[in-house]
């Protein structure tokens, strides 16, 4: 790290919409630092109260499953179809199952 | 759909994009448009648009239950093109590592730039007025509707940095005036009515053009849209206000709202590109289902719905030939001056050198504050001698 970048580095943002609920990806935006980036996605992602919560993750950090958004990769889970509920038949006459 | 017409499209159109993409708008041929969306001469009006863009949201969510057959890794490009052709048919969204025609990726990436620059351009007629405004609560208004504007700005060129741009690229392709951004911005803002105006409608016009970009098909672009869309309406309702309220006032106060309407008709109505008519472009754009309506179909609606508005204001708009075409169930209108359209988005309309300036100015000024976070970025990121003892 001798030399500053001249673009700042990108950076994922994720919120908390509300109590109980998971953070979702929201969009991203450029900082050059965590505590900046941070205090602009409060300003670019919840100038209305969107959030409760935000999460900021260096673009270059997350690894993604699959050069690109196609099934192959879940494929494994396509034919498991008994890990649904929905796969049993139940006797009749039982209850609360 | 039409797997052989798009080949042939993309084959016939190596470079399908033209440099009008501007704030939402890509000056396209007409077609035919199937399903939902604002179908020309229905009714509507600010809160049904948001009934669109609320389905949009919904139909986002619905399209990606179901499963494209998937090419495999190891897809050739036809494959990979027939793949991408069938998710667009069944109005799913193509996301960022997908494989994509590189004139969609081009063509993507130069609208959403535009746009994105629109909105940033777009700030300077209503900031010139945010220390003037009459009084704390319209100038705490003015403040957020801006902050909107450049919100939009950023989310749009975030929107453009998944297709592979960089950020730095597209700022300077905007300093350099290699790109373009709505010609609306290039009119000036004489007097405190021209605020209201442009909130009612400019912003009216934008959200017309824009509530269907809603449904584009790439994923990042229409994620974008839907949160814009959502508070472009507070947009256009504040402005609304602000005329409604001088037109409501002393004459004068009216006889300037009325000045100020009559200045921004035209260049509103100019806002949705030229004519069906004269529009040379490919329809690309609509196979690609990014545009979803003719230039001539969105500027009807815009009239229809400017007409009962205006009528409550009490305004007139400035056109003599404005009057219900019983059969067309729509209004018949004046065009505004194309040739005065071309002009302006060629660089010689009244504020252009004075807006591409600002730009220049700011950027200029913000240059310190950059260096200065990432110096201390860079300085907190260094590793210390000390830390390793
Ligand atoms: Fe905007
Ligand atoms: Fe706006």
């Amino acid at each position: 790290m001798s030399e500053t970048k001249k673009e700042w580095p990108l950076w994922e943002v994720f919120v908390r919409p509300r109590r109980g609920l998971a953070h979702s990806h929201v969009g991203s935006l450029h900082a050059p630092d965590a505590e900046l980036a941070l205090r602009n996605a409060r300003d670019l992602y919840t100038r209305r109260q969107e959030g409760v919560s935000i999460w900021v993750v260096p673009a270059a950090a997350v690894v993604a499953s699959s050069p690109d958004e196609k099934d192959s990769f879940f494929d494994p889970a396509a034919d498991k179809v008994y890990r649904h509920p929905t796969f049993y038949q139940v006797p009749e006459g039982a209850a609360h199952l | 759909m039409h797997f052989r017409s798009l080949l042939q499209a993309i084959a016939g159109n190596g470079h399908c994009c033209n440099t009008e993409h501007v704030y939402g708008n890509d000056f396209n041929v007409p077609d035919e448009v199937a399903g939902a969306g604002l179908g020309a001469g229905a009714p509507g009006g600010p809160s049904h648009l948001l009934d669109e863009v609320a389905a949009a949201e919904r139909a986002l969510r619905e399209a990606g239950a179901a499963r494209v057959a998937d090419p495999g890794v190891a897809a050739d490009g036809d494959e990979l093109l027939r793949y991408f052709d069938a998710v667009i048919e069944a109005d799913q969204k193509i996301e960022p590592r997908d494989w994509m025609p590189d004139a969609y990726r081009q063509g993507l990436i130069r609208q959403i730039a535009q746009h994105a620059h629109s909105e940033i351009i777009g700030m300077q007629p209503e900031g010139n007025w945010i220390s003037r405004a009459p009084s704390l609560k319209r100038k705490a208004i003015l403040l957020a509707k801006v902050q909107d504007e450049a919100g939009h700005g950023l989310y749009l060129y975030a929107a453009a940095e998944t297709l592979g741009v960089s950020r730095d690229a597209l700022v300077e392709l905007l300093l350099a005036g290699r790109q373009k951004y709505s010609s609306i911005f290039n009119y000036p803002t004489l007097t405190w009515a021209d605020v209201g105006a442009i909130g009612w409608l400019v912003d009216g016009a934008a959200i017309v053009n824009q509530v269907p970009l809603c449904r584009c098909s790439y994923g990042p672009y229409a994620r974008a849209m839907i949160r814009i869309c959502k508070e472009e309406s507070f947009h256009q309702r504040q402005g609304y206000e602000i005329l409604h309220t001088l037109a409501h006032g002393t004459p004068g106060q009216k006889a300037m709202a009325q000045d100020a309407v009559n200045r921004w008709w035209y260049p509103s109505l100019a806002m949705f590109g030229p004519p069906d008519a004269d529009s040379t472009h490919s329809q690309q754009s609509m196979t690609w289902k990014i545009k979803r309506f003719s230039n001539d179909e969105l500027r009807q609606r815009f009239v229809d719905m400017c007409v009962q508005q205006a009528s409550v204001l009490g305004l007139d708009i400035p056109d003599p030939d404005l009057r219900w075409n019983e059969q067309r169930q729509a209004h018949d209108y004046t065009q505004p001056d194309y040739t005065e359209l071309m002009r302006v988005i060629k660089g010689d309309g009244p504020c252009n050198r004075q807006r591409a300036a600002h730009r220049h100015a700011a950027h200029a000024d913000g240059a310190w504050v950059r260096e200065a976070a990432a110096a201390y970025a860079a300085k907190r990121n260094a590793p210390t001698t000390k830390a390793a003892a």
